[in-house]
């Protein structure tokens, strides 16, 4: 298979980042929006084509997936240990580039329109192409190496746009939050690497993931505290990526995050970026899998099922709709890291590997649409609040139903994508750990109870005397709203099972008729619920708060894990550590530094006096230093 | 060859010279008399040469050639001397030594 027009895929973004960004003053905004939507454009049709030769056309050899990458090696550090930049063709990383392709594209049209008249237009779509560009880096990174580069730079330009209102200091706050938030994760990730790198003498993912390799094999020969070293690498690893995913306890950057623009929302915080630390534990899933039998796998598991579940309680007393989404991909994210989890191998027990990238496939779409649509929403109504809002669907009827089928399909209502890939993840708990299946269900469960709280929350309930009617949004935004409705509505029918799977080979997936029916059936109690409580104004919401209370007032307040946060850093770490050593530093360091400077300056400034300036000085000095030395040679001569 | 004049004494004229133009280079307050003093002090090595050629080494005249040589290179120093002097003048409407400190900074 040809590859040297996928490593074209990444280009165009950058290109265009460049572009923008050097001639940021002198470009009409305009001809900037064009220039980035059109370079994306080509981006994405590049990557559909990619998609199409792949998938239908070259990928397939004797009914198994291969993988194919082009290499340049960067770095080298022995034989075998180097550094590679190239491009890694396989499942996942097809699937992700039409992934970032489609939700940056709607991204880009829809921000046309939604960012008109700001005055950083241009440094926007600038920010957009740079995140676009690392994003491909990230799902075409054929080593741990590169791929921690492009995860870095994903990083970068989430921090960028999550600050991209500059001036308010609350989205500067986010956006430093976010990224030493994620820094920190990262640094786990680093460790592992470093760790991976030394004791298997590679980084790269082919040789790495290799069932029959060194890697995988020599597991057990290396211990260091009960477990395998190798899988301290994957725990450290997974840190990483679940800082990037948000998942419990290093969530708490997401939803700070949702001080960007909804776009960047759209686009980073919910179907790309956020996403990455998921795509991290699939692209290392056979080491995950066969390293100490799946110890690690395990930790994935629990931890996505308490950040689903964590998230999903979170989700239901928040009142800025943006938090809602915000705790609501949180708990979709858990749910694919615990379908990561229970996932087996081969054949159909992959079936949880398999349900874990479908999942991340529609939810992109249907996720993206609801951030897009409360844009859409609060562009209308110049507010982020519940309380600001209500019967909206009189007034933005376009809104209303693509909003409407994307919260369907995230509650699993049949026949929408997100039923179908729910109840993939669903059947895989269920034959692998009954625990995680019923959190899983419960969940789901909750999920549709506040999507739909959300539902009836923005386009009915009261009709609040609006200063200005709100207004249907312009075609830039509506159609890449439309777009995605239809993309949620019809994901689901593809069958998913036979191209992207843990082995690569593809199975027949069936729907498993009762688990479907139990977990549709309890969507559907969620949805009623919401349907009494909240479609039309009534007390039952404050009654019930009541009934909870403290339960409730914790949810709320995000189970305080901002506040201990802040007393562990600001309390314990700051006062007891940072503050003795800045100390040390100030009192120690930099004292003997300034103390030798200070005693130059005062040596210096006593023998300044000697420069008089007059030459006639100077010339008394040197002939009174000729005649002392002929008077010591005569002296000396004469003995 | 002088008769009756020993080189002690020419030797002793020479370094009365030499040291009265250290003394006016030294004490001297205007640059003029500076650059005078200066004069002075290659005067007696210029006569020093010649006498020494002349008394010691009477078949060769390395030394007298080489006073010639001195007396242009200091007609050439002069010159560029009185230049700096006047330049200096233009600058600070002086030629005094206590008025060129400033140049030092």
């Amino acid at each position: 298979m040809n590859l040297t027009y996928i490593t074209l895929i990444p280009m165009i973004p950058l290109l265009v980042f460049l572009v923008l960004g050097i001639f940021n003053k002198k470009i009409k905004p305009l001809v900037s929006g064009y220039v980035g939507v059109f370079g994306l454009l080509a981006s994405a049709m590049l990557s559909f084509y990619a998609a199409y030769e792949y998938f239908f056309v070259h990928g397939k050899v004797d009914g198994v997936f291969q993988t194919f990458s082009i290499k340049s090696v960067w770095m080298n550090f022995t034989e075998t240990l180097h550094i590679d930049m190239g491009v890694l063709v396989d499942p996942i990383s097809v699937m992700m580039l039409v992934v970032v392709s489609v939700v940056s594209l709607m991204v880009h049209i829809y921000s046309r329109g939604y960012m008109k008249g700001d005055d950083g237009y241009t440094r926007f779509f600038a920010f957009l192409s740079l995140f676009t560009f690392s994003m491909y880096g990230l799902v075409l990174a054929t080593n741990l190496f590169q791929i921690y580069i492009f995860w870095e730079l994903v990083g970068v330009s989430s921090y960028l746009l999550i600050g991209y209102y500059y001036t308010k200091t609350s989205a500067i706050a986010a956006a430093k939050k976010a990224f030493i938030v994620t820094r920190f994760a990262d640094f786990g990730f680093l460790i592992g690497i470093i760790v991976i790198g030394y004791y298997t003498g590679t980084f790269d993912f082919e040789t790495l993931n290799n069932p029959e390799g060194s890697a995988i094999l020599n597991w057990a020969s290396t211990s260091f505290m009960g477990l395998s070293i190798i899988t301290w690498a994957l725990i450290l690893i997974f840190i990483g990526g679940a800082g990037k995913s948000a998942m419990f306890p290093l969530h708490i950057w997401l939803p700070d995050a949702m001080e960007g623009p909804t776009p960047v929302s759209a686009l980073i915080h919910a179907a790309t970026m956020v996403v990455a630390g998921i795509f991290l534990v699939a692209r290392l899933f056979p080491m995950y899998y066969f390293v100490e039998d799946g110890f690690a796998l395990n930790i994935v598991a629990y931890v996505g099922a308490f950040s689903a579940l964590f998230a999903a309680v979170i989700a239901i007393t928040q009142t800025d709709i943006k938090r809602v989404l915000a705790f609501s991909t949180m708990s979709q994210l858990g749910y694919m890291m615990l379908a990561l989890g229970v996932s087996g191998y081969e054949g159909h027990e992959g079936v949880g590997y398999m349900a874990a990238m479908f999942h991340l496939f529609t939810h992109a779409m249907f996720k993206a649409l609801l951030f897009l649509g409360a844009g859409s929403v609060i562009h209308a109504v110049h507010s982020n609040y519940l309380n600001d809002m209500g019967s909206l669907r009189k007034y933005m009827p376009i809104t209303n139903i693509t909003f409407l089928i994307a919260a369907l399909a995230i509650a699993g209502v049949p026949p929408l994508a997100g039923f179908w890939s729910k109840d993939e993840i669903l059947v895989a708990a269920f034959e692998h750990n009954k625990l995680i299946y019923y959190v899983g269900v419960f969940v789901a469960g909750l999920t549709a109870f506040y999507m739909f709280r959300l539902y009836f929350g923005i386009f009915w309930g009261k009709d609040r005397s609006y200063e200005h009617a709100p207004k249907e949004s312009p075609l830039s935004m509506t159609f890449p709203l439309i777009v995605l409705a239809v993309l949620s509505a019809v994901a689901g029918f593809m069958p998913f099972s036979e191209y992207v799977t843990a082995d690569k080979a593809g199975f027949q997936a069936h729907l498993n008729y009762p688990l479907a029916a139990v977990a549709t059936s309890v969507g559907l109690l969620g949805i009623s619920l919401a349907w009494v409580f909240y479609k039309k104004e009534n007390t039952l919401p404050d009654v019930y708060a009541k009934i909870f209370g403290p339960f409730y007032k914790w949810a709320s307040d995000k189970f305080y894990f901002d506040e201990i946060y802040l007393f562990i850093t600001k309390k314990i770490i700051f006062k007891y550590i940072s503050a003795p050593i800045a100390k040390f530093d100030k009192k120690y360091v930099d004292g003997t530094m300034e103390g030798i400077g200070n005693k130059t300056v005062l040596v210096s400034k006593t023998i300044k006096g000697m420069q008089s300036g007059k030459v006639q000085d100077y010339a008394f000095g040197f002939i009174a230093g000729v005649v002392v030395l002929v008077i010591v040679g005569i002296y000396l001569w004469s003995n | 060859m002088i008769e009756g004049v020993t080189i002690y004494d020419i030797l002793t004229l020479t370094t009365i010279l030499f040291f009265i133009g250290v003394y006016g280079f030294l004490t001297r307050k205007n640059l003029i008399s500076i650059l005078i003093s200066v004069e002075m002090i290659l005067n007696a090595s210029v006569v020093n040469f010649v006498i020494i050629n002349k008394y010691l080494y009477p078949d060769v005249l390395q030394g007298v050639l080489f006073s010639i040589f001195i007396i242009a290179v200091a007609a050439a120093e002069t010159a560029l001397a009185v230049a700096i002097i006047i330049n200096l003048y233009r600058q600070i409407s002086s030629v005094e030594v206590k008025d060129t400190e400033v140049m030092k900074y």
